[in-house]
């Protein structure tokens, strides 16, 4: 019989573990992408609670916070690190504008980090992202 | 399902005066299937005398499941007489690692220097594969296992069988990280396995005041286990993985703790684990 509430990948759980416990803003997406966690530190800097944004798929969250390049040119999901992330299974880098829910701009740089549990298995990822000019 | 635990000491083999009523065997607990299968779970220094038990009549197939490769789970493995028999076909169940199979992270428990006779050798020629990442059936059981939170790969287990289940999660800490009386469930470690459970064995290792000295070792306190297994719905607790310097008389306080705990929520059964305690689902 099917559990009513079937358990998340434990490295999913691991992460959000870690996550809310973390100075670091972080942001947590699942295997199909979707947004399944941020934490209180990356609040300020995405304008809103995870408490009011809930759970987005990735096509919601690629254009929630409206990302563009330091010329104003948006960046499409597969652009975004969490995008390069999953698409080649790696590491990426770079630096963002975003808008957000309360409406402010704010330059942000962001690094994202597939979760692999083997060579061709991605079970998330997450960012860890800062806005610029607030470096300690 | 008949279920016989065989053995329910954690980490390390403990026998003695003071540990004879509940035993200080490790983890291992028999179940006999309806259909004449046999699954065992985990084989700590328990699965030796159950061996001994089965003689020479055990079933031509044998199941062991293991739940991770800390040596109280697999200590026992090396000396259970269907090992040696040519004729079993022996199936030895583990978590999967993102680096080495199976096999080749249990083989140097079975070479020099920690033994004399290499895995290549073993007359019963076991088969080791990885836990599959969905239900399967062995026998008349269909067997879960799902990646829980303990140092290592390690999963723990739901086995159902005519409509009645069994959850084992003897090496589990669900409240690293969590708290448990408000994070939702499915985001909850091992909760899926244990929902609505007839029996759960569950990790009790550690009373209050040893839990906090010892956060992240992987194993739970009598108040979490409480709270887990209330979250879970399970109707019947068997404390599970008593630690090795607890004697007979303070586990009879750890159960007095349990019952204070669950006095105050829905009613459940809760008991100690021991040697010989054997039931039926």
């Amino acid at each position: 019989m099917a559990p009513a509430h079937p358990q998340r990948n434990l490295i999913l759980i691991l992460a959000r573990d870690l996550a809310s416990r973390l100075a670091t803003p972080v942001f947590v997406v699942d295997h199909e992408g979707t947004l399944v966690y941020f934490n209180e530190a990356a609040e300020p800097v995405l304008g809103r609670t995870y408490a009011e944004s809930g759970e987005l798929r990735a096509g919601e969250w690629a254009t929630e916070w409206s990302p563009t390049d330091d010329d104003g040119r948006p960046v499409p999901l597969e652009d975004l690190p969490l995008g390069v992330a999953f698409r080649e299974g790696r590491a990426s880098h770079r630096a963002l504008r975003i808008v957000g829910g309360d409406h402010v701009a704010r330059a942000i740089e962001v690094t994202a980090i597939p979760l692999l549990i083997a060579e061709d298995e991605i079970v998330g990822a997450i960012s860890v992202f800062w806005e610029r000019g607030a470096e300690r | 399902m008949k279920v016989t635990v065989w053995g329910c000491r954690g980490t390390l083999a403990s026998p003695g005066p003071e540990t004879v009523g509940f035993g200080g065997q490790t983890s291992c607990v028999a179940l006999d299937l309806s259909d004449g299968s046999l699954l065992i779970l985990d084989a700590g220094t328990g699965i030796r005398p159950l061996g001994m038990a089965l003689g020479t009549d055990h079933p031509r197939r044998i199941d062991i499941l293991i739940t991770h490769l800390h040596a109280d789970h697999i200590e026992g493995l090396r000396f259970f007489d269907p090992m040696w028999d040519p004729s079993v076909e022996l199936n030895v169940w583990g978590p999967p690692s993102p680096i080495r199979g199976l096999r080749s992270r249990i083989a140097p428990f079975f070479a020099p220097p920690f033994f004399p006779v290499h895995l290549r050798n073993i007359p019963s020629k076991p088969d080791f594969r990885d836990t599959p990442t969905t239900t399967w059936r062995i026998g008349s059981a269909d067997i879960t296992a799902e990646l829980i939170k303990h140092p290592g790969p390690t999963v723990g287990y739901r086995i159902e069988e005519n409509g009645h289940a069994l959850a084992y999660l003897p090496d589990h800490e669900p409240a690293l990280g969590s708290d448990l009386s408000s994070v939702e469930p499915e985001w909850i470690s091992g909760l899926a396995l244990a929902e609505g459970a007839d029996v759960l064995l569950h990790d009790a290792q550690y009373t209050r005041a040893e839990y906090d000295e010892r956060i992240g070792w992987g194993h739970s306190s009598t108040e979490d286990v409480v709270t887990f297994t209330r979250r879970a719905g399970a109707s019947r607790l068997v404390l599970f993985h008593h630690d090795p310097l607890h004697s007979d008389e303070q586990l009879e306080g750890v159960l007095a703790r349990a019952d204070e705990l669950k006095a105050s929520g829905r009613r459940i059964e809760i008991e100690l684990a021991r040697e010989g305690l054997t039931f039926e689902l």
